[in-house]
């Protein structure tokens, strides 16, 4: 991207065409006080703090952008006059309860009172009482406290997609008119929008019915909006930030465990919250609420360790999940390799055959964006074989996002409807067709996007097959001349006037219908307009591909129209690995299909069970008590460290027992995972976690990528009769669970279940018996307002249910439903 | 008093009284008649004398100037550090503390800790509070940053004990509820000045 000159306060900066005057300036150090702006949202202008002089003209830094050679003044003493009006603006009224607010400090009112020097108080207004609401199971709203600068419905709605929130009418007194004269200008405007509105939910209720991520109390700068679990719990001054990595979706977050010590009677520490840096990571509700699942009071059982040790001797399989780090994966595969033991991790198994399949087709070693280069610069997004709302928060917030910012447009390709998904964008189509049908869908994004030059012979032939012409009788309205003789009254003249007249004639036109796009339940005849308006000015394109993909009869064959895509068309790919480290997994273990005779169960069932949950035969630290580093969705081995004490034996401590080429540390392997995959040879405590003030992230290193160019992958034809009928059910958690670490959390609420919509789980009742080919479950049935359809979701979260066993090889699977 | 005179070190040009003490004998006769000059001049007397007078006005005149400690206490300055005591409000009884922390916060050997929490009213409840005397060094920062005037040092400064604990609890520190009327205003580190009205530049309000 080509970069501008400007020069802001004297100093001369290089930035992107096309950036805010205000996120240049933070990219390179400057200040300009600012509380509305968000970085990855669009501007709301409710504070109007960030008022500069460009090129002589006042300017909001947040919605100005940079021109070559623009001369910005950040401070003149017009602009001081107002920004510290607005301070005392913001100031009237707002309670002094500083003493108790949880901010305790870190509050940007406070701050920005104290920067613009207000000393004094020169306006008043009675004041409106406000009442404190609870809006769901954790959010807390204490409108007495909110200055309404808006960054929780913009973050709502232009990075989470639920757009839970809204500005309503507040009801206060209207200001007194003497202020306008008196007043500088841009306070008096702010002021009065203030005192109109408050924060309240945007379905008119007391409840917001939203995914509970809680990035709205995350962005609030003053105490108004707070997790119900921390009000009034701690101070952050008390808090200890300890940086790790969200142990739940395969986003890999950057969050900060806060800890202090539990209680009075009990020093040991506790993580009190999770905080993140807000402008540059958004968190899903697991990565924010899910922190509490540590195992506690561990002390180290040396019969259950000796136990654990004959059981490794004994055994043939273990068996574990996505929940570890690439660590302690390394440690299992060398195992493999000494002892021949097998690994057996049904979650991510189908995602490194999948993930083989592609590099075999492809030639590259990975998908080739991620959700944060999306969010930068495409323009168009294509989500596929992933329900985007429960599986992958970071592909949804980026799907979104460029709906919001990049005046994007989406197709969404999935079997069950969700109702939040077209309220995105305008530009969003959904395609809610048979499950079964993928192949027909990347079909479909082939025949739109693909360059048809580039497109081998045969697969031409088979998309122009599903091509039919018809004729169409439509009404179309034509001007017509119609020639009048008037004559005229006063003159008695006669002359003849030609007029325009529209009438309606019936026209036949010759409609390419496309059978691809009525497959996938779609109107064929419709849709052409529709995806007309969808490329206007689209430059850059991205596809998300989700788990969907991984559990299908015909893997190999989406892989391959995968590569096919990216190789004939200008289509960026990202893959959302299923659940945590699901990629670190992949990448470092050589899984087997079928698990064998005695198994060591790793936070899974088995014969013997290590677990960190608690309730294992050996007892082993959860996510948030050790060291090590995740693989995530960016391709990034990032690392996360330990926030709560642990006292028993770690897995490292077996594996040292078992082998001989043992380390002392856990985070010792971090230096020995195989460089033949990607992986750099850096010491754990040598790698950065952060980011800087442009945006940058500097976490850990991204994977050594390869490309080696593939010969055009022969893909084959789908078969129209795979697709699924009957009684569905398709294996997918509600949102912010993902295993059983984010059920034990205290503030995840979401329970197990089958997850219909409302007519369907009227219909089902309250209870149902799920017979599987191989077994049968019996679950409550829960509605969830925001799907439609017949299809339902079973969630796999509880690893005691096995759920991943009655699925088999795929996510979704034709059964008898029973009442109980 | 200004401070001038403790900034002068300069002591050789200041102005000393010199006292009168005559002169020192130098011979050994005249050292032998100082000697019994002083033995027979009847000073021993005086000195008997001022006892017998004291001890004439402690036990008869009423005029005894010893403190039968522990059963009597001189009075004790209100700048003096020493056990906190937590204060309630006077008109409603509740204790003063809004618990924001800040004692804890600038407690500098760390010995104040605090749990709170969102009660039934929608305000933040001090649940349990704790002071480590072992730790204390009565540095008086507590109650000077306390916005309330919630802890303050009190005026029992004897902290010997069978048990620590008997000190260091919320409980132990709080004015008892049947003793509110007792209650005494701290004059000590953090109180509000005399003059505070003067400093302080009042808020507009609009009723």
């Amino acid at each position: 991207m080509s970069t501008v000159n400007i020069k802001i306060d004297g100093r001369e900066v290089a930035v992107k065409e096309g950036e805010y005057i205000l996120n240049a300036a933070r990219a390179n150090d400057i200040f300009i006080p600012a509380i509305c702006y968000l970085t990855r949202c669009s501007p709301t202008l409710a504070c109007r703090l960030c008022l500069v002089e460009a090129d002589g003209k006042q300017v909001y830094a947040c919605n100005a952008k940079v021109k070559e050679g623009m001369e910005i003044t950040v401070d003149t003493p017009n602009i001081l006059e107002e920004r510290r009006a607005i301070m005392e603006v913001y100031d009237v009224n707002h309670p002094l309860q500083c003493g108790v607010c949880d901010k305790s400090g870190e509050c940007e009112l406070q701050n920005y009172t104290l920067e613009l020097g207000v000393d004094s108080q020169s306006y008043m207004i009675p004041d409106t009482k406000r009442e404190v609401k609870n809006w769901s199971s954790v959010l807390h709203y204490d409108a007495g406290l909110c200055i309404v600068c808006e960054r929780c419905t913009t973050v709502c709605k232009d990075m989470i997609g639920d757009a839970a929130l809204t500005t309503v009418k507040r009801g206060g007194e209207a200001l007194d008119k003497g202020f306008k004269e008196t007043m500088p200008k841009d306070a008096y405007a702010m002021w009065n929008k203030l005192q109109k509105s408050v924060i309240a939910p945007s379905n008119g209720t007391e409840y917001t019915n939203c995914s509970d991520c809680g990035e709205c109390a995350a962005v609030c700068p003053v105490g108004a909006l707070v997790s119900r679990d921390f009000q009034y719990k701690s101070n952050a001054w008390d808090l200890k930030r300890i940086p790790a990595v969200s142990a739940h979706s395969s986003d890999g977050f950057q969050i900060y465990y806060e800890v202090k010590p539990a209680s009075i009677e009990n020093r040991n520490e506790k993580i009190f919250r999770v905080t993140n840096e807000w402008n540059y990571v958004s968190l899903d509700g697991a990565a924010r609420f899910a922190y509490d699942f540590e195992n506690t009071d561990v002390t180290k059982d040396e019969a259950a360790f000796a136990k654990a040790l004959e059981a490794f001797k004994n055994a043939q399989t273990v068996r574990f999940n996505s929940v570890i780090t690439n660590e302690e994966a390394l440690m299992l595969q060398t195992l493999k390799e000494k002892r021949g033991l097998k690994l057996y991790n049904p979650e991510v198994r189908a995602f490194q055959k999948f993930l083989g399949y592609y590099q075999k087709a492809s030639g590259n070693r990975f998908w080739t964006t991620d959700n944060d280069a999306i969010m930068k610069k495409s323009d168009f997004v294509i989500a596929l074989g992933s329900a985007l709302r429960n599986d992958a928060p970071g592909m949804k917030y980026a799907f979104n996002n460029v709906q919001k910012l990049n005046k994007g447009a989406g197709l969404y390709f999935h079997p069950i409807a969700d109702t939040l998904i077209p309220s995105f964008g305008k530009n969003v189509e959904c395609f809610t067709h048979k499950p079964g049908l993928e192949e027909a869908a990347l079909y479909l994004v082939l025949d739109l996007f693909a360059d048809k030059e580039k497109l081998p012979e045969e697969v031409k032939e088979y998309l122009a097959s599903f091509k039919t012409t018809e004729t169409k009788t439509i009404k179309e309205k034509v001007m017509k001349d119609v020639t009048e003789t008037v004559v005229d009254e006063e003159t008695g003249e006669s002359k003849e006037v030609t007029k325009k007249v529209p009438e309606m004639v019936d026209k036949e036109i010759t409609v390419e219908k496309n059978g691809l796009v009525d497959l996938l339940g779609g109107n064929s005849s419709t849709f052409t307009d529709t995806f007309e308006k969808m490329m206007k000015k689209k430059e850059s394109f991205s596809m998300m591909i989700g788990e969907d993909f991984y559990y299908h009869d015909k893997a190999e064959n989406l892989a391959k129209l995968i590569a096919l895509i990216e190789e004939t068309s200008e289509i960026d790919v990202v893959m959302a690995p299923p659940k945590a480290n699901a990629l670190g997994v992949a990448l470092i273990c050589d899984l087997d299909d079928e698990a064998e005779g005695y198994t060591i169960g790793y936070n899974e069932i088995g014969d013997f069970r290590l677990s960190a949950l608690g309730d294992g035969d050996l007892d082993m630290p959860a996510m948030n008590q050790q060291e090590g580093t995740f693989t995530n969705i960016s391709k990034r081995v990032v690392p996360t460290n330990a926030a709560v004490e642990y006292g028993g034996y770690e897995l490292n401590d077996l594996v040292s027992e078992l082998i001989e080429e043992g380390e002392s540390l856990t985070v010792d392997w971090t230096v020995r995972l195989p460089a033949s995959k990607g992986f750099r040879a850096i010491e754990f405590d040598a790698l950065p976690n952060g980011y800087s003030n442009d945006g940058t992230e500097n976490r850990g290193y991204l994977l050594k990528t390869s490309n080696r160019k593939a010969k055009t992958p022969s893909v084959e034809k789908f078969d129209e009769h795979a697709a699924l009928e009957g009684e569905i059910v398709y294996r997918c958690n509600p949102a912010r669970q993902f295993s059983d670490f984010s059920d034990k959390a205290h503030e995840i609420f979401e329970p197990f279940g089958l997850y219909a919509s409302a007519e369907k789980a009227e219909a089902l009742g309250e209870k149902v018996e799920v017979v599987f080919g191989n077994g049968s479950i019996v679950v409550d049935v829960i509605a969830d307002e925001k799907m439609t359809g017949d299809i339902t979701k079973l969630s796999d979260f509880k690893s005691a249910q096995n759920v991943y066993e009655l699925f088999g090889p795929a996510r979704y699977q034709t059964v008898t439903m029973r009442k109980v | 008093m200004g401070l001038e005179q403790f900034k002068n070190r300069n002591v050789g040009t200041q102005n000393y009284k010199m006292l009168d003490l005559g002169q020192s004998p130098e011979t050994g006769m005249g050292k032998f008649k100082q000697v019994l000059d002083r033995t027979f001049k009847g000073e021993l007397l005086v000195g008997l004398w001022v006892t017998m007078r004291e001890m004439i006005n402690a036990l008869f005149k009423g005029q005894m100037h010893t403190v039968k400690y522990p059963f009597e206490k001189l009075p004790i300055s209100p700048r003096y550090r020493a056990i906190h005591d937590m204060l309630r409000l006077l008109e409603s009884g509740h204790y003063r503390c809004i618990g924001c922390g800040l004692c804890e916060k600038i407690c500098i050997s760390n010995c104040i800790t605090m749990d709170t929490r969102y009660d039934e009213n929608q305000r933040k409840e001090v649940s349990e509070y704790t002071i480590n005397f072992g730790r204390c060094i009565f540095c008086g920062y507590c109650a000077e940053v306390c916005p309330e005037l919630a802890i303050v040092h009190g005026p029992r400064y004897e902290t010997a004990s069978e048990q620590r604990a008997s000190f260091s609890l919320f409980e132990d520190m709080l004015t008892p509820i049947d003793k509110l009327n007792l209650q005494q205003e701290y004059d000590g580190f953090g109180a509000v000045s005399p003059n505070a009205d003067e400093n302080i530049k009042k808020t507009p309000l609009a009723y």
